[in-house]
């Protein structure tokens, strides 16, 4: 008996087999191709205008966001992404909830009230609202999905804000006191996001959900679907007014946009501003814009070269048209920024900051002053933030008519942000809107925080934003904001282009949206307000 | 069943077992060489060297590779493959919500791929050079040549975006309707046969037409058998082997390669668990998907072996 091998009878079927690899190959370098160079198009603005209409009940939807993996949980510690956030709104509720000045309104607390100049907060619960398995909301509830924060093996992402709520004890069976481990008069926006989501006490199983929120959790599928029923016992009288949300991820935007064109879903998340134009001019579809403080930063690492010297920061700077990358790289969908990441739409917003222009002689000067003249230096981008390749290459351009040389590095969006981000002298980075200035000069400007993107280091800067947090005047805090703003516009190797507008889009009877600048989508926290007007 | 193919299936699967042993050995290592892991990429913007060092240690991501790889190892062979790092759950449930609709994808598809490719071939091959033959052939490769991400997208903006006889997205769940499960089925199924009809067509007319010159056909010629039976009965059992070959190649590719289709129709098969899996640096996820994949690939590749043996009157009869 010899050894057979029948496909030596195949003659060319390496060959078939070979091809069909590289036609998968040639795929992926279209796929690439076509991403970047996507149809240019004029876009017109077109305003969701909210009428004042009453709203229906009944009707069910299908909602797709733009993100959705294996990764989905119902833990709201941990939301991995936008599908997670507008899941957690479904079934859970917070103790406040933003309106669309980002200010925390009352949710399921009745009073919030500081003492001790806000170093001790006294939080009182709402005594109508249940849990879907029918049990009351009581203190322990609040404690325990405060506490969890806390513990390292929950993995929770807001355990840097959980960790200064120095004792969270019950004073009552409705009644919660936390004191923090000092003053901070932005405790309220920490508790809107969507991360302190209230949970049953006890709750360590999330492959349900028992939440107070205007939707059961009827089905839940990681990296699949979410089926979302009315819940008849919610504690806002007549709310929510749809009977069922079906929730789910559509990755692929280009699927995303066409699913909603064919009529398969009524509510998208994440278009880019190059197909907007398209919704736009459909006739039975609109377009959902928010403004808000997201942006895409420029980070020059102020602790290494080149940009330990302030004056080729300065002529960086300089070298921004953010005009121009308002216009060819946001389509118009973006409000100009000024090198400091506080938005318009925040209330400490400072207006009074002059503007910095594109101007390439006083970028000449300053590199000139510099002394980085004539070099090259590389600038890592990547598609992970999303945008940074076109906005170094306007950089890039602009820098060679003053005869600095900047010469693009790509790394893949696999492992950015662990492995690149705030690691290179001059990269990219991505920040989503924020809850509060407070949070958003923690995070990415205080001299001790990780995500401190350009290794700035301010006295003055910490020591006003310790002031401001302990301070509940807020026009003397509006101050104090006004002179941070300036100090990072100033002094901050981060440059801020623009605050990028997010849109979202839906059918033209889906009604009852109204934007909050925390995220698209109104902030993912859409559930309780949308109702079909059939 | 004679001995040559109880040997042949007794020494393939030996081969199976140690080749299955030796991906797995494979993929572990390529995922460890992968930048980023679990913690990192749950975290994301997030992680802070504390964030993942204490997610690191919550998942025993902080023992060694090589133990981490015979822990893993150990409880499949005890048939237990693991938990998903990432959420928690049992990979078999992950893997038995994606499985069904990824065989019945795969299935839908060779019944109506595999026949239309079969005939097509056959008559090609009979009808060598004629203009029927010319234009299949035309048809065919131009198709295969557009990308199938374009065709899928093409095929979604005219029935679905503009005529809106089928759905853009073929997710659905639960008992649905003879008629409804054909309008789901539809785009995908036509996306997957564009792809897929030329390759097998042109094997078959190829090993066909190899058949049609040999000296027992033109035996069957000569002493008057009539064109359909030379071909159904003397030319067509000596051509099974190369196109059951390729018949197996293209149904292994239906359960692990149809991502395209996956991600522009929202389908949740294994291909996009696979990728999930992977882009989360979910270890024990990825190799339940590549131990599926794999094993599929080698039973089907058996398969078609021993169907090129049975057909084959001077191998099945020594």
């Amino acid at each position: 008996m010899k050894k057979v091998d029948v496909r030596t009878n195949a003659p060319g079927l390496d060959e078939h087999f070979r091809r069909g690899a590289s036609r998968r190959e040639v795929i992926s370098m279209l796929m690439a191709a076509g991403m970047s160079t996507a149809a240019a198009g004029a876009v017109t603005m077109s305003a969701d205008t909210a009428y004042a209409q009453t709203p229906r009940r009944g009707g069910r939807i299908k909602v797709a966001t733009n993100q959705s993996s294996t990764a989905d949980t119902l833990d709201p510690a941990k939301p991995n992404t936008p599908n997670d956030s507008a899941r957690h709104t479904m079934f859970y509720n917070g103790l406040v909830r933003f309106d669309s000045t980002l200010t925390p309104q009352l949710e399921l607390a009745e009073e919030i009230t500081p003492s001790d100049r806000a170093t001790i907060w006294h939080i009182k619960l709402r005594q109508d609202v249940r849990f879907h398995d029918g049990s009351s909301l009581t203190a322990a509830d609040v404690v325990y999905s405060l506490q969890r924060h806390k513990d390292p093996a929950v993995g929770s992402l807001g355990r840097s804000l959980a960790e200064p709520m120095q004792e969270i004890s019950a004073t009552g069976p409705r009644e919660v006191r936390v004191r923090l481990s000092g003053p901070n008069a932005d405790l309220p926006a920490v508790l809107g996001m969507s991360n302190f989501s209230i949970i049953k006490a006890g709750t360590t199983d999330f492959r349900s959900a028992n939440g107070t929120g205007p939707y059961k959790c009827q089905e839940f599928q990681p990296g699949g679907r979410s089926i979302a029923l009315r819940n008849d016992e919610y504690f806002k009288r007549g709310k929510p007014y749809l009977d069922e949300i079906e929730l789910f991820g559509i990755p692929d935007e280009s699927a995303r946009v066409n699913a909603l064109l064919s009529g398969d879903v009524h509510f998208i998340g994440a278009v880019g501003a190059r197909t907007a134009q398209r919704i736009a001019s459909a006739p039975n579809l609109a377009l959902f814009e928010t403004r808000g403080g997201g942006y895409l930063s420029f980070g020059i690492r102020l602790d290494q070269e080149p940009g330990s010297n302030p004056d080729f920061v300065l002529a960086v700077k300089h070298l921004l048209d953010r005009e121009q990358i308002r216009r060819a790289v946001y389509r118009n969908y973006a409000v100009i920024a000024n090198d400091q990441p506080i938005d318009p739409t925040n209330r400490f917003y400072d207006p009074s900051l002059p503007q910095r222009p594109f101007d390439l002689e006083k970028a000449r000067f300053h590199l000139q002053r510099s002394g980085f003249a004539n070099q090259t230096l590389p600038i890592v981008v990547s598609p992970a933030a999303g945008g940074s390749e076109e906005v170094a290459q306007f950089l890039q351009q602009a820098a060679a008519r003053i005869g600095l040389n900047f010469n693009l590095q790509r790394v893949p969006a696999d492992g950015y942000w662990s492995n690149h981000w705030m690691k290179h002298p001059l990269g990219f980075g991505r920040i989503n809107p924020k809850p509060s200035a407070d949070v958003l000069f923690s995070l990415g400007f205080k001299s001790d925080s990780p995500f401190n993107e350009s290794g700035w280091r301010n006295e003055r800067f910490d020591q006003l934003l310790l002031e401001a947090r302990a301070e509940t005047d807020t026009d003397r805090r509006r101050e104090m904001y006004g002179e941070m703003q300036r100090l990072v516009h100033r002094g901050s190797g981060v440059c801020i282009p623009a605050f990028v507008t997010i849109l979202d889009a839906h059918v033209s009877n889906l009604k009852g949206l109204s934007p909050i600048p925390i995220g698209g989508m109104m902030g993912y926290n859409f559930a309780d307000s949308i109702w079909l007007d059939q | 069943m004679n001995t040559a193919v109880v040997r042949l299936i007794a020494g393939r699967i030996v081969i199976a077992i140690l080749t299955l042993l030796f991906v797995s050995l494979a993929v572990f290592v390529g995922t460890e060489i992968l930048p980023g892991d679990v913690a990192q990429a749950v975290l994301g913007q997030n992680a802070t060297p504390e964030a993942v060092a204490g997610l690191r240690h919550a998942l025993h991501l902080d023992q060694p590779a090589y133990i981490r790889y015979f822990l893993w190892l150990g409880s499949l062979l005890s048939g237990d493959p693991g938990r998903s790092l990432v959420n928690g759950l049992p990979v078999a449930t992950l893997i038995a919500s994606r499985l069904p609709n990824s065989l019945m994808l795969a299935f839908v598809t060779a019944v109506i791929c595999v026949p239309i490719a079969l005939m097509l071939g056959i008559l090609s091959a009979v009808w060598r050079g004629s203009r029927f033959d010319r234009a299949v052939s035309f048809v065919t490769m131009s198709i295969i040549s557009v990308p199938e991400f374009m065709i899928a997208t093409l095929l979604v903006i005219v029935f679905a975006v503009n005529l809106r006889w089928f759905p853009a997205l073929s997710y659905a769940a639960g008992k649905v309707s003879l008629d409804q499960f054909f309008r789901l089925f539809a785009l995908p199924v036509l996306t997957l046969t564009c792809v897929m009809i030329a390759q097998m067509m042109r094997m078959t007319r190829a090993a066909v037409i190899d058949t049609l010159r040999s000296s027992y056909v033109e035996m069957a010629v000569l002493k008057g058998a009539s064109p359909i039976r030379v071909v159904l009965t003397h030319a067509l059992p000596n051509a099974i082997g190369p196109i059951a070959n390729i018949v197996a190649l293209n149904l292994s590719f239906l359960l692990g390669g149809a991502i395209i289709v996956e991600v522009i129709f929202n389908y949740p098969g294994l291909a996009r668990l696979l990728v999930d899996a992977v882009s989360t640096r979910d270890m024990p996820l990825v190799q339940a998907c590549v131990m599926i994949f794999c094993a599929t690939y080698l039973f089907l590749v058996m398969l078609a072996d021993i169907s090129g043996i049975l057909s084959n009157p001077r191998l099945r009869h020594r």
